[in-house]
């Protein structure tokens, strides 16, 4: 295995394109190196890209909208004294992958390349309308999240290719967002439905939403059925009724250990109510 | 195999070993520096007995690789003690019997200590979820817990 940490994004990007075998990119390593340690994954080249100056920052822009690093942190993500106030269900969809030790070191970036469908914060960030930066040896262009991840372990990224920033849309007036996952666990365990839902108020009327489910299918899905249901509503009981019975009909899960089919298209429209009422409450200013 | 040499600082001391880039931190500290305080439970990142802090943030040591300590600040269970006088967490860890095969203590001794140097304050629920990736088989928690509350109640009272 070659280790590199390179300088900056271009360098990176030529190293993956120059690359032979399997390339992996190093961000807090979580995955990496539980893949390398069991032997599922041994990169012939790893590209550490922490040493690429600004990485870590997580910066809010003078329009409103946020960029966060790709190696910065779960913790330092909830630590940001103002990164939680405008994105509370990405912050927390974060802020739930793991231990206080992974939280040291996992980070938005490698949740969503890992590819992995339960990943936590990927639903989040689809909901919030986040895109990605990608550098490539063509140059770069702008990815929106739910792009990246095209199958368990598989992305849309291209030889060459990697993320160089996240971004945060502006939350703007009379939003809110909201993560929940069910896991048979309270702490360390993997999403068996996760569901990111993200809306902005007129007075008490939904006027916008998106709502994302994980867990559920091959990959995370942004599901539109979801927020026809309740936009134009008040979230009132046949709204919440009508975005449960799309979240369900959206579900294309696998059956495993930790849940059924059945029982993983039940959660999902529950969980999906759930989340909506929170995102409500906090686009309405109420504490959830 | 080409090998890294990697500069590092270890509680305090200027340290420099070399290493094969797939060597975790954790291999680096027990068979490079002699500091078998760490230990290595899983290897996956679930159990928390490797922890270390690293630039004053708790993580497991075996998910990180030997190279990538180059040029940090690495604190491990060996640098609590200060020489023969134990760290306030350290004896109560003892007066509460908070151990038994003591394997999972360093892990959880480094990440008490970095919970109170965070939050001198923490609830029992904040120890607990602060604690939720330092797994015991022995102990059952309850004494881990209560040496650590009883721990903060002390340095609180102490400063
Ligand atoms: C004990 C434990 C518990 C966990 N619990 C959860 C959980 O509850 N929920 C959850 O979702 N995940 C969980 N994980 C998985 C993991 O922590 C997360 O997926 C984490 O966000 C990965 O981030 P990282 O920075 O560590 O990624 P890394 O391991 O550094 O990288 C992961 C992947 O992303 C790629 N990558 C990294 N950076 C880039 C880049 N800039 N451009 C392109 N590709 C890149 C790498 O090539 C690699 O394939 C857990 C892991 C452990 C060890
Ligand atoms: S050995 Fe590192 S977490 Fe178990
Ligand atoms: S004392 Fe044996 S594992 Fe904790």
């Amino acid at each position: 295995m070659d280790y590199h940490s390179p300088a900056s994004f271009a360098e990176a990007s030529a190293l993956a394109a120059n690359a032979t075998g399997i390339t992996r990119f190093l961000a807090g390593g979580t995955d990496v190196l539980v893949q390398l340690r069991s032997e599922l994954v041994t990169p012939d080249t790893l590209i550490d890209i922490k040493k690429i100056e600004g990485v870590s920052d997580i910066t809010k822009n003078a329009d409103g909208s946020w960029t966060i690093g790709v190696a910065a942190t779960g913790a330092e993500m909830s630590e940001h004294p103002e990164l939680g106030g405008d994105w509370p269900g990405v912050v927390e969809a974060m802020d739930l992958i793991g231990s206080t030790q992974v939280q040291g070191r996992a980070t938005l970036t490698g949740n969503l390349c890992n590819g992995s469908p339960a990943a936590d914060s990927v639903p989040a960030m689809a909901a919030a309308g986040v895109t990605v930066t990608v550098t490539g040896p063509e140059g770069t262009r702008e990815v929106a999240v739910e792009e990246i991840p095209t199958g368990p372990g598989k992305t849309s990224l291209s030889k060459g290719e990697l993320v160089s920033a996240v971004h945060i849309p502006a939350r703007g007036e009379d939003g809110g967002d909201a993560y929940l996952r069910f896991i048979p666990r309270t702490e360390m365990d993997i999403a068996v439905v996760g569901v990111g839902v993200n809306l902005r108020l007129d007075g008490d009327t939904v006027t916008e939403a998106r709502v994302s489910l994980g867990a559920v299918a091959p990959t995370v899905l942004l599901v539109e059925d979801c927020a026809k249901a309740i936009i134009g509503s008040t979230l009132d009981d046949a709204a919440l009724d009508a975005l449960a019975a799309a979240a369900s009909a959206a579900c294309n899960p696998i059956d495993d250990k930790r849940g059924t089919i059945a029982f993983r298209t039940e959660v999902a429209g529950v969980l999906a109510k759930r989340a909506a009422k929170i995102a409500y409450a906090r686009a309405k200013g109420e504490q959830a | 195999m080409s090998k890294f040499h990697v500069s590092t600082t270890v509680n305090g001391d200027s340290v420099e070993y070399l290493c094969d880039p797939r060597e975790t931190l954790l291999d680096c500290l027990r068979d490079k520096l002699n500091l078998t305080g760490a230990k290595e439970g899983c290897g996956t990142g679930d159990c928390g007995a490797c922890s270390v802090s690293v630039d004053g943030r708790l993580v497991c040591s075996c998910l990180m690789l030997g190279v990538e300590a180059d040029g940090k600040q690495i604190e491990t269970v060996e640098g609590i003690a200060d020489g023969d006088v134990l760290h306030p967490l350290q004896q109560k860890f003892i007066e509460h019997a908070a151990l038994q095969c003591g394997i999972c203590t360093p892990g959880i001794l480094v990440a008490a200590k970095s919970l109170l140097e965070k939050n001198p304050n923490p609830t029992e629920e904040e120890t607990r979820y602060w604690l939720a990736g330092n797994l015991c088989r022995c102990t059952g928690y309850d004494k881990i817990i209560r040496a650590v509350m009883e721990t903060a109640e002390e340095l609180r009272e102490a400063s």
